[in-house]
């Protein structure tokens, strides 16, 4: 064995000994091991306005006093800048698909996230940076980059302090935007060194 | 602005399902079986749980062999607030347990009364749940067993 390192260690490969108590039985083979943490969150100023917001189906950014990039979800501080965010701006629920992908195997839990799906980078008009959603309206497979979408809320009387407010993305039916120059789309880039 | 500060159950769980290798997986077929096996190394001790390969010299180990169901109490803590998906609901003590024949000890949960019905030495059996599947829970726990010995 030392003369193959690739050779599987009799450990693995099954060669073991076992009592006659076992030797008979069907061997388990794989033993399913959750590790699960339960929080109760809190989510400070910035995300609380956010979410109060999210209610009354506004989105809200912050600005970054140094550089005048809107970041969102807002977090009170510039995530380049390192500093307190000069003010918050509101944002439109419309704007445009900066990356997806989609997701051909279910998840344990999640029996309303039936595949294929779609979940993408979507960059709000006004915002710097994309966030999290999910691309609906559409078969995936014409989901494209650049694609213009807005926001599809819950009915009025099942709105919350609640991301999940935004049931997804549908296209707008408008021309796509090109994404070729972050700067004239007024995105963050990072810092150079 | 309102002064009700927001909250909301943030619930991250990662549902794992382990390939158990022959070792562990014939430890956990013995559960499930009702028997308790250990691995023997090759000066002949035997750990239990059993490791896949020795902790001093990282030789392979292969030879498992069956334990005691009963065995004494190391050291032990008394768990006055169970959380959700511990053993048991009620106070309880986490204890490492040596089995009989086996030399290396098995952290599990003691069902007694209170922390006066614990002590270093005690003996204890274990207490099987009648639904098994191949898991180390399929020993529900372990009880006081004063008449007990090896």
């Amino acid at each position: 064995m030392a003369d193959d390192p690739l050779a599987p260690p009799a450990a693995l490969a099954g060669d073991v000994t076992v009592p006659e108590a076992v030797a008979g039985a069907e061997p388990v083979q794989s033993v399913c091991t959750p590790i699960r943490l339960s929080y109760t969150y809190t989510p400070g100023r910035a995300l609380s306005r956010y979410l109060r917001a999210m209610a009354d189906r506004r989105i809200l950014g912050e600005r970054c006093g140094e550089t005048g990039q809107v970041f969102v979800p807002p977090r009170g501080v510039s995530p380049l800048a390192g500093t307190t965010t000069a003010g918050v701006v509101e944002l439109a629920d419309t704007g445009y698909v900066d990356s997806f992908n989609i997701t051909r195997v279910p998840i344990e839990r999640r029996p309303d996230l039936k595949p294929p799906y779609c979940s993408a980078w979507i960059v709000l008009d006004g915002a710097s940076v994309g966030f999290m959603g999910l691309v609906i309206n559409i078969a995936p497979e014409e989901v494209r980059i650049g694609m213009r979408v807005r926001a599809v809320w819950k009915p009025d009387d099942e709105l919350e302090t609640s991301a999940a407010n935004i049931l997804g993305w549908e296209p707008t039916g408008e021309p796509d935007e090109v994404i070729d120059d972050y700067e004239r789309l007024g995105r963050a880039q990072p810092a150079q060194p | 602005m309102p002064s009700e500060v927001l909250q909301a159950p943030l619930v991250l769980e990662y549902p794992f399902t382990r390939s158990t290798g022959a070792v562990i997986g014939a430890f956990l077929t013995g559960l499930r079986e009702g028997v308790i096996c250990g691995v023997r190394r090759a000066d002949g001790t035997v750990l239990c749980p059993p490791l896949e390969y020795d902790p001093l010299t990282a030789d392979p180990l292969t030879e498992m062999v069956e334990v005691g169901q009963s065995g004494e109490v190391l050291t032990w803590a008394w768990n006055g607030e169970p959380r959700p998906m511990q053993p048991f609901d009620r106070p309880f003590a986490w204890a490492l347990i040596r089995l009989d024949g086996a030399d290396t000890s098995m952290l599990h949960a003691v069902f007694a009364g209170g922390p006066a019905d614990m002590s270093t030495g005690m003996r204890v059996r274990a207490v099987w749940r009648d639904e098994r599947e191949g898991h180390i829970a399929d020993i529900a726990g372990f009880e006081p067993d004063p008449a007990g010995h090896r």
